[in-house]
């Protein structure tokens, strides 16, 4: 691996923002500063279109690695920054081409600086001659493994030789709160990272019915939430016990209206705690069509009851695409471990596909369930989790 | 006292100063159950599969694709008869000549108590199967194919991402590799293998440790009926501590080729070159195998005289694989290999490892040499 001095990061689609393009770039600065935090010699610069790190000795492995999980940047490199001096530039070319191991390469030189008494066709000859004489790599211009791009500027010039492709998107946090009810399945986590992708900073909440669900079951949210909230640094996450509603509900609806009725209930508290919490929107990890409380009629009949808009980011996504975020993001493996969620206490035989609003209606008109929903707000518990990863001896 | 060198850690190796401490400190708080439902219980479950999903990402496998086991012996017994009984109606098998005994043993077992056709594919003298062997071994019936990625006595390489290919490609038959003397010693892609052997004491880990890699696709039956530890696929109260601890023996065993293998391969050029100086040492090993196994014959010495002669001298190595050193018969990896029974008879194996010194190298050859000149003659 060649070493290189700077990382250049480009901006996503910051670029086509006009407005609001200064906050978002200070964010962005901020999120990348934050996420590289633990490299202390790193030194930033920001300049309108580009942020530049001067890497100081840190480690470009490390530092790749952690770039690769900002929003909002939409390609980085690695480079070289040299005086703007021919000789110097092709030293720097000839090194970058000697340390890659790679067979063949093209020069692509930008000259900005006009000023510069070479164009950019000679500086790439310059470069390429050296290149050609002191090494055994051939020229390839259609498809180089080592694309060698010059930016000559007035002062200094970058030479950088591998574009990385970022996560896009915006940076986080810019765009408001998410109160996402988070399951401990696959789809959930996943529906995190696509919010966060558009800046959205996301909380969860996640139900459990102690004692039929066990604290491997709420660990295992907790450690997910602690996986994606890599993306914005942190993340709250309001437990909510409702064993107690859930048992009456199953007295008032019986088996094929209970779950029905429950995500009814887990839309109301959500919608109270939103509130409470300052989240203008709440989010699911909802997939048309994959059980039965997701079918269209369900997702109406369960959507009626709140008055806040609900964003399902994986709603029309195949369960394949689901699983390929979660196997990226690194959830999957821990989303397909065993336990027990809060759906098992009913373990529906016959889960209506199409419930309607009457019926659910009804059988709600049969217990004090609103009391029971404010009692399920008020007791509920916040943790907040980091993306730390916690030390075992035995990795 | 005697100074002691160890040159045969292919046959196992010292445990990990940083495995051992952990082991010790996990063992003493974690020993409940991890399949009890109770906190302790939970929290051993939690870091088992923590350990399991670390040893998938370092293998690049999936989580739930590690079987913990006893060690490589376990695994491949695992795959070579856990396999084709669970595919009725295959009766067919492919394998090499230069196998462990642990799959040639199966094996043979899958003929005399199953009634299954083995074909045990002939290998070059450089000790590799061919890939067209394999090819024209290929039957309708053919359940599994079972191919080792280095041989342990000679650190012969077979060309198994061709094979694994090929097999991928062209046939329904699995395919299962043996890695265990492969990995930490080479670059290995689990790439087109369905199943794959590994042993943690050969890198530094715990003995009786080891996991089978097999892929969501592959069917099996279970050797140890029992619970549903290990998918169902391997019964009994899991070894929790001690499967985790493959965790980080395998980390640190990948990280440390990448940091070793310069001075390995220059520990066994220095070998190489002063074996070649010797009058009547033939080498055995084959020039682009593992440079960490050394196989050498001097056919005026029997193998087991000149491993008590180099035991006397301080110099612990072995004749062949060590799980046959009690046989008397010649190595039929060698023979596999095309040479003669004395030469076969006669072989030493010696296996460098990060912990050897250039003086240990030097000082086993002139070892050698007075060995070979004193008992050569008669």
């Amino acid at each position: 691996m060649v070493k290189y001095d700077t990382v250049l990061i480009r901006f996503g689609e910051l670029s086509t923002k006009g407005k609001n393009r200064k906050d978002f770039i200070r964010r962005l600065d901020q999120n990348i500063r934050y996420m590289l935090r633990e490299h202390t010699a790193l030194t930033f610069q920001r300049t309108h279109d580009r942020i530049y790190i001067r890497l100081n000795g840190e480690d470009n492995e490390a530092v790749k690695e952690k770039l690769l999980k900002v929003f909002g940047i939409s390609s980085f490199s690695f480079t070289e920054k040299v005086k703007s001096d021919l000789e110097v530039i092709q030293e720097t070319c000839l090194r970058i081409a000697q340390e890659s191991g790679k067979k063949t390469f093209k020069m692509i030189t930008h000259r900005h600086d006009k000023t510069f008494p070479m164009n950019s066709d000679g500086i790439n000859r310059a470069c390429a001659s050296v290149i050609l004489k002191n090494t055994d790599l051939k020229v390839d211009v259609h498809d180089p493994e080592l694309p060698i791009q010059v930016e000559v500027q007035k002062e200094f010039t970058y030479i950088t030789s591998e574009k990385i492709a970022g996560l896009g998107g915006y940076p986080a946090g810019i765009n408001g709160k998410c109160l996402l009810l988070l399951s401990g399945g696959i789809d959930s986590p996943v529906a995190a990272f696509e919010l966060m992708k558009r800046g959205i900073m996301v909380e969860a909440i996640h139900y459990a019915s102690p004692p039929y669900t066990s604290d491997q079951a709420r660990q295992k949210v907790l450690d997910l939430a602690s996986m994606v909230s890599i993306y914005q640094g942190r993340m709250k996450v309001h437990m909510i016990e409702f064993t107690d509603l859930q048992l009456e509900i199953y007295k008032a609806a019986g088996d094929p209206y209970a779950v029905t009725l429950m995500r009814r209930m887990m839309y109301r508290i959500a919608e109270k705690v939103a509130r409470e919490q300052g989240c203008i929107v709440i989010g699911t990890g909802e997939s048309v069509g994959q059980v039965a409380s997701q079918t269209l009629e369900s997702i109406a009949c369960i959507n009626e009851t709140i008055n806040i808009p609900v964003l399902r980011p994986c709603v029309c996504m195949d369960k394949i695409e689901i699983i390929n975020i979660a196997r990226r993001i690194g959830t999957y493996d821990t989303s397909i471990l065993p336990f027990e969620d809060c759906c098992t206490i009913f373990d529906p035989k016959n889960p209506v596909t199409k419930p309607t609003s009457e019926k659910a209606q009804e059988y709600e008109a049969k217990f004090d369930w609103a009391a029971m929903v404010d009692e399920c707000v008020l007791s509920k518990t916040t943790v907040v989790v980091k993306p730390e990863v916690k030390e075992e001896l035995f990795l | 006292m005697q100074r002691r060198v160890y040159l045969d850690s292919a046959s196992t190796t010292n445990i990990h100063p940083e495995v051992l401490s952990a082991y010790k400190q996990l063992l003493d708080r974690y020993y409940v159950n991890s399949e009890s439902l109770y906190d302790e219980g939970a929290e051993i479950s939690r870091m088992l599969e923590k350990a399991r999903s670390a040893v998938a990402g370092l293998l690049g496998v999936k989580g739930n694709e590690i079987i913990f086991t006893g060690g490589s012996s376990e695994s491949n017994s695992m795959a070579i008869k856990g396999v084709p009984l669970a595919l009725p109606g295959k009766k067919h098998i492919i394998t090499t000549q230069t196998e462990h005994s642990s799959i040639m043993n199966a094996c043979r077992q899958m003929e005399r108590l199953f009634g299954y056709d083995v074909t045990y594919l002939p290998v070059t003298e450089q000790g590799s199967v061919k890939v067209q062997d394999v090819k024209k071994a290929l039957r309708e019936d053919t359940a599994l194919v079972s191919i080792m990625y280095a041989n342990n006595e000679t650190g012969a390489l077979n060309p198994v991402p061709e094979i694994a290919e090929y097999i991928k490609k062209n046939s329904h038959a699995y395919f299962h590799s043996d890695l265990t003397q492969a990995i930490g010693k080479t670059e290995v892609s689990l790439d087109n293998i369905d199943l794959a052997s590994i042993s943690a004491h050969k890198l530094e880990g715990l003995k009786g440790s080891g996991i089978l890699v097999k892929k969501t696709h592959v069917p099996m039956e279970p050797l140890i009926s029992g619970g549903a530890q290990e998918e169902g696929l391997r019964g009994g109260t899991s070894n929790a501590v001690v499967n985790m601890m493959f965790a980080r023996t395998l980390r640190l065993a990948l990280e440390n080729r990448k940091k070793y293998e310069g001075q390995i391969r220059r520990l066994h050029d220095i070998l190489v070159q002063g074996l070649k100086q010797l009058p009547g040492v033939e080498l055995n090993s084959p020039e682009s195998g593992l440079p960490c196994t050394v196989n050498f014959s001097y056919e005026a010495i029997p193998s087991e005289v000149m491993q008590n002669a180099l035991n006397r001298k301080g110099y612990l190595i072995s004749a062949r694989s060590t799980c046959e050193a009690h046989s008397d018969n010649p190595s039929y990896v060698l023979q596999a290999m095309g040479f003669s029974d004395r030469r076969a008879s006669s072989c030493i194996r010696v296996s460098i490892s990060r912990h050897n010194a250039e003086g240990e190298i030097r000082g086993f050859l002139a070892a050698l040499k007075e060995i070979c000149d004193k008992y050569g003659e008669i």
